[in-house]
């Protein structure tokens, strides 16, 4: 027992110190090679494995989920990893270069423009307006849509609808549902003096994933909200916007006017594994499973 | 042959206590694994937040209700409301409950009984908090609007909700500190010697005197410790708390509003969040760092007092 | 009369506990449990877990937990030992009491933080089973070593001067008669442990990445059960499975309670007898 104890912090200072001088190994290697191969698999020696890393946004990785195990399937000897995050994470990882890709669910701003080298658009996504199943309402113009998120209008009735007060519930703030949401109705827009703002109402109910709007807006009397087109299913009623419906046809149209890209963006020196997985995802192939995803293809 | 016995025999001592010293030194460096790792985290998250407070002003950013990052606006007094509202009534719900029925299982059960009790509590224990956040969404906040809400209107007919709600928080948070109050107490009290007990009801006390007027006071500190162990888990809970309490960043008037926590803040928006917007993220961080420490320091002084009082 | 209203509220209380936990765990089993299967346990998943099974993510699950208590444990029950055992009661001592409560109080959110920021990027560890298992253990050694060290108390003051009085050693009355008392306090501490990591969700999904593939290096990213039904719930892939998934992860802990169960009494009987 004795030697165990004594063994075991010995052992444990030894494994922080060993840690530590991987770590300075790992650390002076990475700034020499940014390219991709390797990041997670320490010694990226052998030409055959490579490991192609994705990180971003929660939105797009199921896709990009499905497209990885397409590809892995024909490239055994790659290995891709898919991680969530966020689209701001994306960006920092691609910054950090701990990922290849960065996964968005919005347009890139301009102050990120210069982490990205290249930028993919891989698929397109309808946004849906969704309500209660038990709300009589089945069309709604984008005028009452930024009505009430932004607090103007606080009963069905006035939109049309029963005698209810609205329980507005919305995306977290920088998600990229949100914001694209709010720019399409003008919830974000500019203030007297020329500031981008986001008018929102304070007291609306913030859910962060599309499954928890769904839930909350499926399981609330009276409630609205807006998700990804592709993850709409039964247990919410889906509004009609400006009398269009939303479908792949009219967001590819042009009807429907809510709608957001799904980007990859990478930085300077991308690995050849990883260009070739990027191209992989534009061809025909590629873009097939993102209509079976339920996404539009980009093209 | 005597003289170099004794000489062995010191060296046999000596070499006895450097391995003792050793030790103990090993021990040392051991303990302080985690006192450094605390300073570590607290460098890290200051230096990241700090910059936020010189920004937006200490004061606006302390006691400004409003939180709207895209219009860069950053006063955090809604989400520290949220965060303290939370988490007192989950303490309110979870408290008694956990103590009486930790009284329960060291006391009045049949100690077999007790033990499967106790295992399934446990059991509690290792549920993640996603699924509790879940089962809170499903159930707990239509439970809140459906049956909940009928019985405030007779009092105050105005009074809406969506159910995501500083109480349906409170409910399922209270569940999940419930463990480790549970555990963590019973422990105190059957350590709690027997003699104790025994003097007491020598002395013709029954049993519910000595509970109350022995046992628990005599297993306060361990008490006490099990609920500061419980309400750091409710203010730093994040996952179960973002599903249930709606996340608005208004000032709570009731126990049916819903509000936002530091915590859940943190999480929803780190990962999108731009510089400016990511150190204020940082400098909430820091202030429910500050909060914790300070309900900590508050709960070891008393435990203190109450350990002084006793002997 | 107080007598009677003294046990109806233990009661009362006691049942609610009870019931809430019933409530929930058979909420989870009835949503889950018909979702299990042979194929469930042992396929890797597809579409994103919509089919297919769980097998990478259960690897996952354990190798996190794993590295997370060889890093945590050794340290804090050692740590639980110097404060419990060694350690005078000098300011430098209560300095570092102070700070190591302080880190049970830390939010799991901010551990995920630091832990992303400073051993994913800084240390270049990447998402990693080694980074996550790092920033678990930051979160689990309070836990340790304050279930060791309350083990510990429980040890009757006797006993340590009995072997003292003997002429043993600090060191050996420590490890020979103090520490065997309390195996069972240690082993309910590395049982909690396990718990939190099980059901930790942010710290694992900032620090372990979420990678679907079976992880094999200790650098590779990878994801764990709750992570895996959190993605599952959250982005409205398959309820089904998240529920699954829930159900596995319930029934995982049942078993590792149960086994600890039955070890502590064996081998720990006579803890603060």
């Amino acid at each position: 027992m004795k030697k165990r104890y004594v063994k075991s912090t010995v052992a444990t200072l030894a494994a922080v110190l060993v840690a530590i001088g991987m770590t300075a190994c790992s650390a002076s290697d990475k700034s020499n090679d940014a390219s991709s191969a390797g990041t997670s698999s320490g010694e990226g020696e052998a030409p055959e494995s490579v490991t192609v890393v994705i990180a971003g946004s929660t939105s797009v990785q199921p896709l990009s989920e499905m497209l990885a195990e397409a590809y892995m399937d024909d490239h055994p000897e790659v290995g891709i990893e898919v991680q969530g995050g966020g689209s701001g994470q994306g960006i920092k990882a691609v910054e950090e270069k701990i990922a290849d890709f960065g996964a968005l669910s919005r347009e890139l701003k301009s102050e990120e423009e210069v982490v990205a080298a290249e930028q993919f658009l891989i698929a397109k996504d309808g946004i849906a307006v969704v309500v209660n199943n038990a709300t009589e309402l089945s069309d709604i113009t984008v005028e009452q849509l930024k009505r009430i998120y932004t607090g103007e209008v606080a009963n069905w009735s006035e939109v049309g609808g029963g005698d209810a007060k609205i329980n507005v519930i919305t995306r977290e703030e920088g998600s990229g549902t949100r914001s694209a949401f709010g720019e399409l109705t003008g919830v974000l827009g500019k203030d007297e003096n020329g500031e981008e703002r986001d008018f929102t109402i304070d007291s609306a109910i913030v859910q962060n994933s599309t499954g928890a709007v769904l839930q909350t807006v499926a399981a609330t009397p009276d409630s609205i909200g807006f998700v990804s087109l592709g993850s709409v299913d039964d247990s919410v009623k889906v509004l009609e916007v400006e009398g269009v419906k939303a479908s792949k046809e009219t967001v590819v149209s042009g009807e429907y006017k809510i709608s957001r890209p799904f980007l990859y963006i990478c930085g300077p020196n991308l690995g050849d594994g990883a260009r070739s997985f990027a191209e992989f995802i534009l061809s025909g192939e590629g873009q097939a499973i993102v209509e079976d995803a339920g996404f539009i293809a980009a093209a | 042959m005597r003289i170099i016995t004794i000489a062995s025999e010191q060296k046999r001592r000596r070499s006895r206590s450097v391995r003792e010293a050793t030790i103990e030194r090993l021990l040392f460096l051991a303990g302080i694994v985690g006192a450094l790792s605390v300073a570590l985290i607290t460098v890290f998250l200051f230096a990241s937040g700090l910059p936020a407070f010189a920004n937006f002003g200490l004061g606006n950013f302390l006691f400004e209700t409003r939180w709207s990052p895209t219009n860069g606006v950053y006063g955090t007094l809604a989400l520290t409301a949220g965060t303290l509202s939370v988490t007192l009534t989950a303490l309110v719900i979870g408290i008694p409950s956990g103590v009486a029925c930790a009284v329960f299982l060291s006391e009045i059960l049949p100690p077999k009984a007790a033990r499967a009790f106790k295992f399934a509590i446990e059991l509690l224990a290792g549920i993640p908090s996603v699924v509790y956040g879940f089962f809170g969404l499903i159930v707990v906040v239509p439970a809140v609007r459906m049956y909940i809400l009928p019985i405030v209107r007779l009092w105050d007919p105005d009074a809406h909700t969506t159910g995501l709600s500083i109480l349906s928080g409170a409910i399922i948070l209270a569940v999940m500190i419930l463990p480790t109050i549970v555990s963590l107490s019973e422990n105190a009290i059957s350590s709690v010697p027997e003699e104790y007990k025994e003097a007491s009801l020598a002395l013709g006390a029954n049993k519910r005197q000595t509970i109350a007027r022995v046992l628990i006071p005599a297993a306060k500190s361990g008490i006490l410790a099990s609920i500061i162990l419980g309400m750091g888990r409710a203010v730093g809970e994040t996952m179960a708390v973002l599903l249930i309490t709606g996340n608005a960043a208004v000032m709570p008037k009731s126990l049916l509003d819903p509000v936002a926590t530091l915590t859940g803040t943190i999480a929803m928006e780190m990962s999108y969040a731009d510089t400016s917007h990511q150190q204020a993220l940082f400098a909430v961080g820091v202030i429910l760092f500050l909060i914790i420490m300070l309900l900590n320091a508050v709960a070891q002084t008393a435990a203190k007092r109450m350990g002084a009082r006793r002997s | 009369m107080k007598d009677k209203l003294f046990y109806a509220a233990i009661w009362f209380f006691s049942i609610l506990t009870l019931a809430a936990l019933l409530v929930i765990v058979g909420y989870i089993m009835y949503r889950g449990a018909s979702h299990i299967s042979w194929e469930f346990i042992t396929e890797r998943p597809s579409l994103m877990g919509k089919k297919g099974g769980i097998f990478p993510i259960i690897i996952g699950t354990l190798y996190v937990t794993g590295v997370g208590l060889l890093i945590a444990a050794p340290i804090g029950i050692t740590a639980a030992v110097y404060f419990a055992e060694y350690s005078k009661d000098g300011r430098l001592v209560r300095a570092i009491r102070v700070f190591t409560e302080a880190l049970a109080g830390i939010p799991s959110i901010i551990v995920g933080l630091f832990g992303f920021a400073f051993f994913v990027v800084f240390l270049g560890f990447g998402w990693s089973v080694l980074s996550g298992g790092l920033s678990v253990s930051l979160m689990i050694l309070p836990i340790l070593i304050r279930s060791t060290e309350e083990a510990l108390k429980t040890v009757p003051l006797s006993y340590r001067e009995g072997s003292l009085s003997l002429g043993a050693s600090k060191w050996e009355t420590t490890r020979k008669v103090v520490l065997p008392c309390c195996r069972k306090g240690i082993l309910t501490g590395l049982v909690l442990s396990m718990g939190r990591v099980v059901g930790e969700t942010a710290v694992i999904m900032l620090t372990v990445g979420g990678a679907l593939k079976l992880p094999v290096s200790i650098f590779d990213s990878t994801r764990t059960m709750s992570l895996h039904m959190y993605i599952l719930a959250a982005e409205g892939i398959s309820q089904e499975k998240a529920f699954a998934t829930a159900a596995l992860l319930v029934l995982i802990i049942l078993v590792i309670n149960g086994l600890a169960n039955i070890i502590g009494h064996r081998i720990g009987g006579s803890n603060g007898k």
